[in-house]
């Protein structure tokens, strides 16, 4: 479905500044895999994501995606393939609009817009079914602007909005990162629920030990631009918040070492 | 009474340029100053077009394509180029004035004896009243050739309106609005934002041109300085009627643009005849402008003080 082949981006090349957020990225995800994402950081996770998406394109490597090879295309076009959402809050939706309006934008998500009218009865009727799923009394208030909802809602909103066409890949991008712990909890159901009825392929980075645990098929741990863990199938199954917390201190005692011994090597040689 | 009229017709002629920029401040957040030029490149073609007895309505159609045409070159300047916005409004309008002035020939083209859209108006005007010369509406005695002037101008802005209501909720329309609002999201729903603002800011000054085309046939000349400062003229027009409105819902807000714009040619009809020196009203309309940019401010400072009070 996915596969990214020796993907790398440095920011600021060439100059004090310079970021090597990617180094090199392999990775295959199969049709219908959720995959979930950790690392520390500045580990290149987020970067990633937006590899994916086309926010920027890549130096070298190559994408390919639903059999297409999207390495050059532009984030618009991608977004025919691809439904997103970000951790802000405030990134997925625009304010101004209306509940329905914006739904009505993802309804057409990467298709051609003309000038037929947005806001078809057909539409409204889909979205009033769809909104009351969330349970959160919105569809009563499709017309009003998004910018009066909190930020729980316009999550849950983001995410019906990034699978009202149903995407070849899904990207999460620490989604419930600044949501209170209730909003965080209800988002996740959420994502559970469309994932398993859209039998959807996902790619989901998350700070919560809890989630990378509990969510998923497959977890990826990311250090310095790199994959440096993969746990698939029953191993992944019988990872526990602590064994993921363990791996992070070793990731951070190696780190040490490696200073230590340079600052040694340093203090000794030059 | 006839100076009354005529202060409403200004007004609604105007109404277009400020739609105009309503388009480009506030739905795309682009300060585009083109319109300072795309409003006499609207007069201008209008005007030698009419001159060489082109059809009125096609000459006025001629100003709007042009004024989108100089949009249009902003918008790419800006997506394409990566030029700042000001700057990229800052370059096409003073690219503008030499081509208005070659467009013309001249500096000023007189329009007195051509059939112009208002020629038309009246000549209707006065044959559906019969050939009388003078109306009585609600007890004034109106002169029928400024009233069916009014009408017609009236009946033009009001369609134009509704189009551009109707277009800003078609899936492109609302897709332009939400490239205004959040950028990312609309990239992330596949729209192409670098088309957007220059479709966008085509239609915008589209519209300003279209306000000069009327300007000129209705003050009888087209001016190569006739844009100048017509950017705030706009501004202060959308400023009074997003106050008059307090709505963001779109249909709200063109009506808003619209009001603003008449009753602010209201406000500078009566300081005039008051008597304001015109050649003050350019630094009296920036001055209002920069207190309507302020006051909320300092409204919101006096609330927070007196919050801490």
């Amino acid at each position: 479905m996915l596969e990214l082949h020796a993907v790398s981006k440095t920011f600021n090349a060439n100059t004090p500044n310079e970021v090597r957020s990617l180094r090199g990225v392999d990775l295959n995800l199969e049709a219908g895999s959720w995959v979930v994402i950790i690392g520390t950081n500045g580990s290149g996770k987020s970067t990633l994501l937006n590899a994916v998406a086309g926010t920027f394109l890549v130096d070298e490597g190559s994408i390919r995606l639903a059999g297409r090879v999207v390495t050059t295309w532009p984030e618009h076009a991608r977004a025919q393939l691809i439904g997103r959402v970000f951790q802000n809050p405030f990134s997925g939706t625009s304010p101004s609009l209306s509940i329905e309006e914006n739904l009505s934008l993802a309804a057409r998500r990467g298709r051609s817009r003309g000038l037929g009218w947005g806001l078809k009865a057909s539409l409204i009727g889909r979205m009033r079914d769809e909104v009351s799923r969330l349970n959160m009394g919105l569809e009563d208030r499709l017309a009003n602007a998004i910018g009066s909802l909190s930020g729980g809602q316009r999550q849950a909103l983001t995410l019906l909005m990034a699978t009202w066409l149903r995407p070849e890949l899904l990207l999460l991008d620490e989604h419930t990162a600044a949501l209170d712990p209730k909003s965080a909890d209800l988002v996740i159901a959420l994502t559970e629920q469309v994932i398993a009825r859209d039998k959807l392929t996902a790619l989901m980075v998350t700070h919560s030990m809890q989630q990378a645990a509990s969510l998923g098929d497959r977890l990826i741990m990311m250090h310095r631009g790199q994959i440096i863990h993969d746990f698939q199938g029953a191993e992944k199954r019988r990872l526990r918040a602590d064994d993921l917390l363990a791996r992070f201190e070793e990731v951070r005692r190696a780190e040490q070492l490696d200073e230590s011994a340079a600052l040694m090597l340093a203090e000794r040689y030059v | 009474m006839s100076l009354l009229i005529g202060t409403f017709t200004i007004g609604l002629i105007l109404s277009l340029l400020a739609l105009g920029v309503f388009i480009s401040f506030r739905i795309f957040a682009f300060p585009d100053i083109t319109a300072d030029g795309s409003i006499t490149l609207g007069a201008s073609v209008a005007a030698i077009l009419l001159v060489h007895n082109v059809s009125p309505p096609l000459a006025s159609l001629a100003g709007f394509l042009a004024g989108m045409f100089a949009g249009a070159c902003t918008g790419l300047l800006h997506t394409r180029f990566k030029i700042n916005s000001l700057l990229s409004g800052i370059l096409v309008m003073t690219a503008l004035y030499s081509v208005n002035l070659h467009v013309m020939g001249k500096s000023n083209i007189p329009l007195l004896s051509v059939t112009t859209l208002v020629t038309q108006s009246e000549r209707i005007g006065v044959s559906l009243m019969r050939s009388a010369t003078t109306l009585d509406l609600a007890g004034w005695e109106v002169s029928v050739r400024d009233a069916s002037v009014l009408a017609a101008i009236a009946l033009a802005v009001a369609v134009t309106g509704v189009l551009l209501y109707w277009f800003f909720r078609t899936d492109l329309g609302m897709a332009m609005r939400a490239t205004g609002d959040n950028v990312q999201m609309v990239r992330a729903l596949g729209v192409n934002d670098a088309n957007m603002i220059v479709f966008g800011l085509a239609i915008s000054n589209g519209l300003v041109a279209l306000a000069g085309a009327l300007l000129a046939q209705y003050q009888g000349f087209a001016d190569v300085g006739m844009g100048i400062g017509m950017v705030v003229w706009g501004l202060a027009s959308v400023i009074i009627g997003e106050a008059l409105v307090a709505s963001n819902r779109v249909g709200m807000t063109i009506v808003g643009a619209l009001m603003g714009s008449v009753l602010f040619r209201l406000l500078v009809a009566v300081a005039l005849r008051w008597g304001l020196n015109p050649n003050d009203l350019k630094l009296i309309t920036a001055a209002f402008v920069f207190c309507a940019l302020i006051v909320p401010q300092f409204l919101h400072k006096g609330k927070v003080q007196a919050a801490h009070a």
